[in-house]
């Protein structure tokens, strides 16, 4: 039985009030205050959908053996990268063993069920198996345009398989429709879109009904067979009108998070499809529509192992993480829409050594440490003499992975003299769980939020970003966490 | 078995610049400033030199790489001239290879210099540079100095469980006393008295680190010759005689980055050099031994922590020392009379060299009584290169005969 294993989600932490961005624009376009309902999830300065699409990954394969896993797909239009793949990233940052099926998965905003439909096609055929297929994005509109207040930033993640699937795939329809409804040339940062009226009426409101009859004659099911209908659009109007045509009840329509996220583009159906997870039941039949470029439409019936799956964050316990980005014009400079100057020291070169990058991934991807076999000592990066000065075996270590172990805050200071895009930076000394020290960067908290012998994650997080050379540059940062209850 | 190098060399000369933003001044206008005074104060003329020493930290946007720098800004005689660098303890480094070359019976005299120009970065504090070689800059944490050394003062306030409060205000009265010292010198970069609210009351560079916890990086040059004790007793037969009495460098293991039995709260390296320097210049008891000392207070938890590192102070209760005025210049064992990294200024590589100066001005009794120990015996230098989880440590004792 082909289906999905397991699923996760991830919103970024910060929220931006749709009146705020309002505030700051509304004077160049008044009519976009019917757009200003609500709030959106706006990427942190150090995320992009490369560590959107990470963080979704990592909460999918929770419980999971990382060992087990046979393919990483990732899905964005708004990858770091236009040539390096970014599969490869979220797979190393999974410290996924590299002889596993990667693959980049864009264009349209359907992409990301494209490559749900890839895996389930790859493990259906038995040429692979437990495919993560991790999609993000991170979508620009122009200062003061609609797109600025629609879209959302955001990430979600399933594993495709064939053993204790928690939802069986029945089937799919797909359409595709050179339909510019929106797009981005090859050198744009920002999306372009066409008249609202045709992309509601013609585009939601043809298409995905289109899909979802195709679908539905295809497989010989009704509409009215589905517990939750799942599909983006972000229009009010043309999702009732279309819920109307095909004879949903308003409550069977997976909510699309436009008050609290924003639509995520290619992430969108993955994540509203695990948020409808997080509820599902066992017999439960999910409809699963993407929108943009044409549609795939996919039909799952939920399993008795849905009630055994790890508990995980996914995009309720995300939702739950949050804070306001109360000021518009970071948000600005986080996305480099406008110049900001963070002084000489930040004008330094950041230089990035490839061939550095290649010898020590394991370690810079995949949070490697090594863990000397003759005393037990784990130690953080890899080391070829032990640190233990009791110890100093030489060449004795095994390694293991300690992205998924937390630790706990041994120093920290906050720091205003450090180049950043949100001074002051936080950074200190963390002691990760099982042994081993580092220097990290904090992220996603407040200097109120450290003090010694805090609990943190951590979190694959842009180090870096050096414009004169377009790199995007990855390492885990620490997050601190509440405490659970002794 | 080793003898270490108390005895063995003196020395015969020494010169220090002003330190400060000396915006008009090349490294050449520096280094023969120093050079002057030394070769004056040492009674030998330049071809007497036999070899030299030169440190300086920051390539970039200072003197460059090599020795060359040193040979044609001096135009010395076509002698060696080698370059050392070891973070802040490049100066010690390079004094304590003439030293070494002097007690080899290599050299007859040699040369210690130490130079840094350091105000043709563009902005304040030490400029961006993957100091600790490229990986470190690959996953290492987006830190300054400030902020790698206030890392210092949470876990210290967390091993000894004192409030940073009280933390806070030791570190202002460490920076109190060193800006009292460094306005009675004229040599100093920073000449002005603060008092102890505006210091707590400072903007905040890193927590729990404010504007007055931070030493000032400036440009500046300082030297030494050095020579045998036979040597000086010819050219000098009617002076005193300042005599090396330790010289101990100490480096970072891992243990205090990597491994998880670091308290974080002092520097193990100091701990050591320290030890071996007083086991070397046959000292026992330090707290009522060391007369004076220039440590190196690139922050005043730096130097909070280093008073407990040298065994002045026991260990948590150097707060307590702090505020007794323990350390001011009329307390019992003076720290930077010369006003310190803080006020006297912090050009990397010549600090080390500028706190021997000092020493041995005050072994020589040459400062006006204002900012003069009284009789002292011996003298202390401490540098701290790196950062406290990773970094090399020189300590020099000096002595009168």
């Amino acid at each position: 039985m082909v289906g999905i294993r397991s699923y996760g989600g991830y919103v970024p932490r910060c929220r931006i009030n749709r009146m705020i961005i309002f505030g700051s624009m509304g004077w160049l376009n008044p009519a976009n205050i019917m757009n200003s309902q609500g709030e959106k999830a706006v990427a942190n300065f150090d995320e992009d959908s490369v560590t959107m699409a990470t963080a979704a990954a990592a909460d999918c394969v929770t419980g999971f053996d990382r060992g087990d896993i046979g393919g990483v797909y990732f899905a964005s239009t708004t990858a770091s990268y236009k040539e390096r793949l970014c599969a490869n990233l979220v797979a190393g940052a999974l410290a996924v063993d590299e002889s596993t099926r990667t693959a980049d998965f864009a264009g349209g905003l359907k992409a990301g069920t494209t490559a749900l439909l890839a895996a389930l096609d790859a493990v259906g055929a038995g040429n692979a198996n437990n495919i993560v297929v991790s999609t993000a994005d991170c979508r620009l509109g122009k200062m003061g345009s609609v797109q600025e207040l629609m879209f959302g930033d955001g990430a979600g993640s399933v594993m495709v398989g064939d053993k204790d699937v928690i939802a069986e795939f029945k089937g799919s329809f797909s359409t595709g429709h050179d339909f510019v409804d929106h797009f981005r040339g090859s050198e744009a940062k920002y999306d372009r879109q066409w008249e609202e009226r045709w992309i509601r009426d013609i585009g939601f409101g043809q298409f995905v009904p289109e899909a979802i009859n195709g679908l539905c004659e295809k497989c010989g099911v009704a509409p009215a067979d589905f517990a939750k209908i799942i599909y983006p659009c972000y229009y009010g109007g043309a999702r009732k009108k279309i819920n109307k045509t095909l004879g949903f009840e308003p409550e069977k329509v997976q909510d699309n998070m436009q008050a609290v996220i924003g639509d995520c583009g290619t992430a969108q159906p993955l994540m509203m499809l695990a948020k409808a997870l997080e509820e599902a039941k066992p017999g439960d039949k999910l409809l699963v529509v993407s929108y943009g470029s044409g549609c795939d439409a996919l039909y799952f019936e939920v399993t008795d192992n849905i009630t055994k799956l790890a508990p995980r964050r996914s995009i309720t316990g995300s939702l739950t993480k949050r804070a306001d980005l109360d000021n518009y014009l970071k948000y600005l400079v986080w996305r480099h829409m406008v110049p900001a100057d963070t002084g000489l020291r930040g004008e330094e070169q950041k230089w990035t050594r490839w061939t550095l990058q290649w010898r020590t991934r394991k370690t810079i991807l995949g949070m490697e440490a090594s863990r000397c076999t003759k005393c037990g000592t784990q130690q953080f990066p890899p080391q070829r003499i032990c640190v233990n000065p009791e110890c100093g075996a030489i060449d004795e270590m095994e390694r293991v992975v300690v992205s998924d172990k937390g630790g706990k805050v041994f120093s920290f200071t906050s720091d205003m003299l450090a180049a950043s895009a949100n001074p002051p930076a936080m950074y200190g000394s963390v002691d990760i769980n099982g042994g081993g020290r580092y220097v990290f960067d904090f992220t996603d908290c407040a200097i109120d939020d450290l003090a010694v012998g805090k609990a943190v994650e951590f979190s694959f997080r842009i180090k870096y970003y050096d414009a004169m050379r377009d790199i995007t540059n990855y390492f885990w940062k620490a997050v601190p966490v509440a405490e659970e209850a002794e | 078995m080793s003898e270490g190098i108390r005895d063995k060399v003196v020395i015969l000369g020494m010169g220090c610049t002003r330190f400060g933003e000396r915006w008009d001044d090349s490294p050449e206008d520096l280094a023969v400033e120093a050079f002057t005074e030394c070769l004056e104060d040492a009674q030998i003329e330049k071809k007497d030199l036999q070899a030299s020493w030169l440190g300086s930290h920051i390539d970039e946007i200072n003197i460059g790489k090599g020795g060359n720098f040193l040979g044609l800004a001096l135009k010395l005689p076509l002698i060696p001239v080698t370059r050392v660098e070891n973070f802040c303890a490049s100066g010690t480094e390079s004094f304590r290879g003439a030293c070494y070359g002097v007690a080899s019976g290599a050299y007859d005299i040699a040369l210690a210099f130490g130079i840094e120009k350091l105000k043709d970065t563009g902005y304040g504090g030490l400029p961006d540079s993957p100091a600790f070689g490229q990986m470190q800059a690959a996953i290492g944490p987006n830190a300054t100095a400030p902020g790698m050394f206030a890392q210092l003062a949470t876990a210290y306030s967390a091993r000894y469980n004192i409030p940073m409060e009280r933390v806070k205000e030791a570190m202002a009265h460490v920076s109190w006393k060193s800006h009292q010292n460094g306005a009675k010198n004229p040599r100093a970069y920073l000449r002005k008295p603060i008092p102890i609210e505006q210091i707590m009351g400072a903007p905040m560079i890193a927590y729990p680190l404010g504007l007055f916890d931070c030493c000032g990086v400036c440009d500046g040059a300082a030297c030494a010759i050095v020579t045998t004790p036979e040597i000086a007793k010819k050219v000098k037969p009617n002076e005193d005689i300042v005599k090396v009495k330790a010289l101990q460098i100490s480096v970072s293991s891992g243990e205090e980055a990597l491994y998880t039995d670091w308290d974080g709260a002092g520097m193990l390296t100091t701990q050591t050099a320290s030890s071996k320097a007083y086991e070397e210049a046959g000292i026992k008891d330090p707290r009522k031994e060391i007369s004076m000392m220039e440590v190196h207070d690139c922050f005043s938890i730096t130097e909070l922590a280093t008073m407990e590192d040298l065994r002045i102070s026991e260990p948590g209760k150097g707060p307590d020392d702090v505020l007794d005025g323990f350390y001011d210049l009329d307390g019992q064992i003076p720290c930077q009379p010369d006003g310190g990294l803080k006020c006297f200024g912090h050009p990397i590589a010549a600090s080390g060299l500028r706190m021997i100066y000092e020493m041995y001005s005050q072994l020589l009794g040459r400062w006006p009584e204002d900012r003069a120990v009284k009789d002292p015996k011996f003298g202390l230098t401490h540098n701290l290169g790196g950062v406290p989880n990773q970094n090399v440590c020189s300590i020099a004792i000096l002595g009168r005969e």
